[in-house]
């Protein structure tokens, strides 16, 4: 195997929100949810966007807009071409038979839509900060929203609303994805529970395959060992929602960049 | 049965328990990585290369593979030396010594990185004089000339007592008059080699090179037959031992390597190839060829391809 792009043609664009479009493409590859690949714009830039839809031949990543490069993704219309390698990481372990929930925040459930997908009753807690960012309503229509502001569902976090669930019920496991001190407050919760997570770490990625070390997060590669680690991992990795690394390979104090 | 067989050598008055190295600019980004891959058998590990002020490095794409090896073009990546001074801390928790790589511009940029990290406890200072594709610094400084080395290296050893391992280009038809240079100056070992090329992969159906600087230096198996000539030409020039790096990925590529006269071996790209455990799969193939060929010590293999 060679990792290098492909040229893939973007056969659809759907707009999931004013700040969201999700790029379908002909795919064959295997995926297993909550793997990535690496997206490249020539001559711009690659970053990686987990895969957020998975059907017989087509496959899709969501995009929220945030920088030069999405900006450019954005712009993208059918017909066009993107890069694609990967799949690169291990995703989920998707166990049925059990009582999942899953939270996503933000874009962080893009990479929690496959395994919506994938598993039969699931409990779905979406939060973001106002109505005009949720994406997948119509996709997911039993999902329990939450807002900031309020303005559509619950107002509160995703770890609010959680809490308010495991008043009256209880889950097997939790697989969650959004902002890490969001999935951080949402391990510590699920531990006094004896809930087990599965928890999609970002970093900020070069190679993609475990060689270049940016994408360390104590001593684990977030692009191999990773994305997706469980709880019982996330115990000994102390930097997890503490400590990211920035693209100079210095150390940060996460949200203060 | 393998017992008497021994891969511990002595580079440079540095006890390694087995001759392969992390080569630098693969993992080695934080102290953690650089633990791990000590835990996964390597004889020792090299930092990624530290510079005076953080760089981002060039965007990416920054590291790509294809039929017979990777091309890279990170840009030396690198907090700087005041965070770099900050991460590697407590390094004797490290199983295995640990090199610190030190870039610079300007020679008087080598020595204020060395000097800042003098307080961690590196075992030696790599100075790789020979990147091909970062601009301000290794090829594209000039620093791939006797004159330049000899001046840096000097300045180096001004400042340090630790061993100073120069890391040369492939490219250069006068590898030995350079590795020269690096000796008279003080240098106590070669590291033979960085990568070659620059070479460019282009994407025909986006009709642009693959790597956002375009240009990338060459490693992997590709590398491998030029590495082993170029130790195998060191070893009759030089007095100081020379660790061999390029392409090494398997316990039969080190033998090679070491036959041709390299007293220990760097291992990058054989990280992709193999995974981390890369390095406790060579030293078990080291073995047991030794082992199957009559070999108990290893120092006995240095060199035997000459004559």
């Amino acid at each position: 195997m060679v990792e290098q792009p492909t040229m893939v043609k973007i056969c659809d664009i759907l707009e999931e929100s004013p700040g969201v479009k999700t790029f379908f493409f002909q795919n064959n590859l295997p995926f297993v949810p909550g793997q990535f690949i690496m997206v490249w714009i020539p001559t711009l830039d690659e970053k990686p966007f987990t895969i957020s839809y998975i059907q017989k031949d087509i496959a899709a990543i969501s995009v929220l807009k945030r920088g030069e490069f999405t900006h450019a993704l954005h712009k993208k219309r059918t017909g066009d071409l993107m890069g694609i390698r990967g799949p690169y990481g291990r995703g989920f372990d998707l166990q049925t038979g059990l009582n999942p929930c899953i939270v996503g925040g933000g874009i962080g459930m893009a990479s929690l839509a496959t395994v919506i997908d994938s598993l039969p009753d699931v409990t779905i807690v979406q939060g973001a900060r106002s109505a005009s960012e949720i994406i997948y309503q119509k996709r997911f229509p039993m999902m329990k929203l939450c807002t900031d502001d309020g303005s559509i569902g619950f107002k509160g976090t995703t770890v609010d609303l959680l809490k308010e669930l495991l008043k009256t019920q209880t889950f097997d496991k939790v697989y969650t994805c959004g902002p890490e001190r969001m999935m951080y407050k949402v391990v510590e919760l699920c531990k006094n529970h004896e809930i087990d997570c599965a928890v999609s770490l970002d970093r900020y990625m070069k190679c993609g395959f475990g060689v270049c070390g940016q994408c360390d997060c104590s001593g684990q590669r977030v692009c191999i060992e990773g994305p997706v680690f469980t709880s019982a991992e996330l115990s000994r990795m102390e930097d997890f929602g503490k400590i990211t690394i920035l693209k100079t390979g210095e150390r940060a104090i996460l949200y203060k960049h | 049965m393998m017992s008497n067989v021994t891969l511990s050598v002595n580079l440079c008055n540095i006890p390694l328990a087995n001759p392969t190295i992390l080569a630098s600019g693969i993992l080695g980004t934080t102290r953690e990585l650089l633990k791990r891959v000590a835990e996964n058998g390597a004889g020792a590990v090299t930092i990624k290369s530290i510079s005076t002020e953080p760089r981002e490095g060039h965007k990416n794409p920054t590291v790509i593979t294809f039929e017979a090896g990777m091309l890279n073009a990170v840009g030396y990546s690198n907090p700087g030396v005041d965070a770099a001074a900050r991460e590697f801390t407590k390094l004797q928790d490290i199983n295995a010594p640990v090199i610190a790589s030190v870039i610079g511009t300007r020679k008087e940029d080598f020595s204020r990185v060395v000097e800042g990290l003098s307080e961690a406890k590196f075992s030696a200072i790599e100075i790789p004089l020979s990147c091909p594709h970062t601009p301000g610094f290794g090829l594209l400084a000039g620093q791939g000339t006797p004159d330049a080395t000899f001046a840096i290296t000097s300045e180096v050893r001004r400042v340090t007592k630790l061993p100073i391992f120069v890391k040369l280009s492939p490219n250069i038809p006068e590898i030995c008059t350079i590795a020269k240079a690096a000796e008279d100056a003080g240098a106590n070992a070669i590291t033979a080699v960085n990568s070659m090329g620059p070479g460019m992969i282009i994407n025909i159906d986006a009709q642009k090179p693959i790597l956002s600087f375009k240009v990338g230096g060459v490693t992997g198996d590709a590398l491998r037959p030029i590495a082993v000539r170029c130790v195998y030409d060191l070893y009759k020039a030089i007095k100081i031992p020379i660790i061999g790096v390029g392409g090494i990925s398997t316990g039969r590529h080190a033998i090679e390597m070491m036959m041709a006269g390299a007293s220990a071996i760097g291992i990058g790209s054989g990280v992709y190839y193999r995974g981390i455990e890369v390095f406790k799969l060579v030293c078990g193939e080291m073995t047991q060829w030794m082992h199957e060929n009559g070999f108990n010590n290893i120092h006995d293999i240095v060199g035997i391809a000459h004559g």
